[in-house]
């Protein structure tokens, strides 16, 4: 029989193999095995681990040490000291930035040391490619449990009283969804899963079925049950192939243990579950055209009602649930709908995933209950902006959400609470940005992935996009006028109110929040031809202040275009004619003597210098 | 895999209860085996081969095995110190095969310390 001693559990999520897992995995097992201590100490692939940005990460259990970025040169070390010698090494322990001291143990470190596991249980403690482990943790018994010892009604009650809500951004009340398809009377009825992730940003549920395959499997059977189906597919993008080789491989061991097919665990259930891959086209994350699309059809959306759980797929009587929505029911048959309530809020119950990236110290995929302060996560879990950079505004929701500034960091995160600001939550996209970034280029960029997206069935969110992309373009390039912000407000409110789907009537709120948030930034743009954060080159000077400029080279060792002159040690100068407005220079003096100034400066700068820095601005305007 | 049946997920529990309690922490007894280069020099490897062959033959989930550092004592090596929640930690010295086997019968399984081979009880606990 064996039996180790230790386990040494190595991310093998899309991050940590992409920053080298597999190189690192095989290291490992040979330099445990040439230490003679391949019999005591088993290596685990996990799925994602959450903390992306250190990747490749490894926990030791049971000593729960967490060890970061780690390399092939690191680990003959590594095995020497701590597997070998018993002494934890230090080098590749996490340390805050800025401090010097390790923190040894994962649950000491502040990234997840505010985090609440449900839909995230089993990451980072089993192996998501033997479903054996996750048995080994409870897997399965919630199935067992809702087809032996519950009615649908049974199960439907307990999920409606959980509060669970839908994870995929609208956050419709699962319970109720599933009540209305239970209700139907029909020979066929379907229960789909939304894996189809499509805001850039976000990779919440890629990573859930790349780490716990079974838990999305698990809800599906459960939800099979409740609503009376005994088919079901899967659609994930093809752009997923970890996450589609691992549900493949899940449901194959599945189906072989008799969890899925027919008499499922002998209780005479039937259920057939089929993966389909979609081809990544934004507007098949919503439900009427992604049935269309799992149809072999155009991916379109058609109007409702009928709703799917009337007429869904092929016409039959359908439930579409997204992935974390999913692995959240398993526990909340397990443990009742008031554990699920303990946290969060009244409306928002339970807990949600974040992708938390951008320009943050800690990138990577957080569970938090809801209701707690956005602030919390941005600064206690992400670890505030880079390099100290000053915080500018959260992008939430993706390209149907919206941007929150600084000013309502404070506000909860719950469904409702986030639409007041003109944000969504969203399917969980939480995109950081610090000063450095120009709200108007922001919008710029989130309609130019709408306006592409956009599928082309409704006249206002094929054409509306496309003006109102071509307006953020003029104002990005110097050709704003007066009324341009009037125009494209309206126009937004009219996409919104005309289009038929969640993609049209979400598209406008990048625009609309940064406008109704950032209408400074706008103006400048348009009326001063001021790109303050110096990040639209049509509307941007570089010039040194020399009062300020220490002669030290940084910025002209650093431009690509040859336009900074200047001897060592005395103040340089740009070239106006020479620069390219990269920002490099200004990306490399540590003195803050480059200053931006707006578009075709003439006459003296120094009269702006006072102005110049975006804090500074603000103070002068008002 | 074989077709299931509802009670086998709890066997296959049973089965994986080893490893999880590894990660899932809740074991009921450790045992930290000294090997700095003292230890490993007097033998400590062959102490933790022994221990670890007796827990696989005993089948037990609940006893966990780490190593650590020289303890100090380099002349009594090779040293093992046996925590069993909630009560003294026990320190070993000058082990042997035979005598980590008779600490883990009579001390880890059985509760009772094995004073003749026992260093000093009561000392720090690291749990």
């Amino acid at each position: 029989m064996e039996k180790f001693r230790a386990n040494l559990m190595l991310c093998a999520g899309t991050g940590c193999v992409a920053s080298g897992t597999t190189k690192v995995r095989d290291a490992l097992r040979d330099e445990i095995q040439k230490r003679g201590l391949d019999e005591e100490i088993k290596i685990v692939l996990t799925g994602c681990n959450g903390y992306c940005a250190e990747g490749p990460v490894l926990s030791v259990y049971p000593d729960e040490i967490f060890y970061q970025k780690l390399t092939v040169e690191e680990i003959p070390k590594l095995v020497e000291e701590h597997f070998l010698k018993g002494r934890p090494y230090e080098k590749l322990m996490f340390k805050e930035p800025e401090k010097k001291t390790a923190i040894p143990m994962m649950k000491d470190i502040p990234f997840f040391k505010h985090q609440v596991l449900r839909v995230l249980r089993n990451k980072g403690l089993i192996d998501p490619e033997k479903i054996e482990e996750y048995i080994a943790r409870d897997g399965y018994q919630a199935a067992a449990k809702a087809l032996t010892q519950m009615t649908q009604e049974d199960i439907i009650k307990v999920i409606k009283d959980s509060g669970l809500r839908g994870r995929g951004g609208a956050g419709f009340p699962t319970g109720l969804k599933w009540d209305f398809a239970s209700k139907v009377k029909s020979d066929i009825k379907y229960m789909l899963c939304n894996g189809d992730e499509g805001d850039p940003g976000a990779f919440m549920d890629r990573s859930v079925m790349e780490a716990d395959p079974h838990s999305v499997i698990e809800g599906m059977i459960i939800g099979a049950r409740a609503i009376g189906a005994h088919h079901g597919y899967i659609y994930v993008r093809a752009e997923y192939p970890l996450a589609v080789k691992r549900l493949q491989l899940a449901i194959d061991q599945a189906t072989e243990a008799g969890l899925l097919g027919n008499n499922i665990l002998d209780t005479g259930f039937d259920f057939k579950l089929e993966i389909y891959l979609g081809a990544g086209a934004f507007v098949c994350g919503e439900e009427t055209a992604l049935m269309r699309s799992l149809e072999g059809k155009r991916g379109m959306p058609r109007p409702r009602p009928p709703f799917p759980a009337h007429k869904g797929l092929w016409d039959k009587p359908s439930v579409l649930n997204n992935v974390e929505t999913l692995a959240q029911i398993a526990p909340i048959i397990l443990n009742g709908s008031d554990w699920y309530r303990s946290l969060g809020t009244e409306k928002s119950t339970g807990t949600k995933v974040f992708a938390l990236t951008g320009a943050i110290n800690n990138v990577g995929l957080v569970e938090v209950p809801m209701g707690i302060p956005l602030r919390t996560i941005i600064y206690d879990i992400g670890g505030g902006p880079k390099k100290g950079r000053k915080f500018k505004a959260v992008q939430l929701g993706g390209p149907s959400g919206g941007c929150i500034p600084e000013s309502l960091l404070d506000i909860p995160v719950t469904y409702e609470d986030i639409v007041a600001t003109g944000a969504i939550v969203g399917s969980g996209g939480m995109v950081v940005m610090d000063d450095n970034t120009c709200m108007v280029g922001t919008a710029k960029f989130f309609l130019e992935f709408t306006a592409d997206e956009s599928c082309g069935k409704c006249t206002p969110c094929r054409v509306g996009t496309k003006i109102l992309l071509d307006m953020l373009t003029d104002i990005t390039e110097g050709r704003g006028k007066e009324g341009d912000m009037e125009t494209l407000e309206d126009l937004g409110r009219d996409i919104i109110a005309t289009s038929l789907c969640g993609l049209g009537q979400t598209a406008p709120n990048p625009v609309l929040t940064t406008i109704k948030y950032f209408r400074d930034e706008y103006e400048s743009h348009i009326k001063h031809k001021w790109c303050k954060a110096g990040v639209c080159r049509s509307l941007t000077t570089f010039w040194i202040d020399e009062k300020m400029c220490k002669g030290c080279g940084a910025c002209l060792r650093g431009c690509p275009s040859k336009a900074i002159m200047g001897e060592k040690k005395k103040p340089h100068k740009i070239i106006q004619e020479l620069c390219v407005r990269c920002r490099s220079c200004y990306e490399a003096c540590k003195f803050k003597s480059i200053k931006i100034l707006p578009a075709n400066f003439e006459g003296d700068p120094s009269e702006l210098v006072g102005v110049t820095t975006e804090t500074e601005t603000k103070k002068g305007e008002s | 895999m074989p077709r299931l049946k509802i009670e086998d997920l709890q066997k296959i529990k049973e089965k994986h209860k080893a490893d999880f309690a590894l990660r899932e922490g809740g074991y009921r007894a450790k045992v930290t085996v000294h090997m700095g280069t003292c230890g490993i020099a007097a033998g400590a490897r062959n102490v933790m081969t022994a221990l670890m062959d007796e827990i696989a033959k005993a089948n037990r989930s609940d006893v966990i095995v780490t190593t650590s550092g020289c303890a100090g004592l380099c002349a009594r090596e090779p040293l093992a110190t046996v925590e069993i929640m909630n009560q003294s930690p026990v320190k070993y010295c000058d082990l042997s095969d035979e005598k980590i086997r008779e600490i883990f019968k009579e001390h880890i399984l059985g509760g009772n310390p094995v004073e003749k081979y026992a260093l000093v009880m009561g000392s720090e606990t690291t749990y």
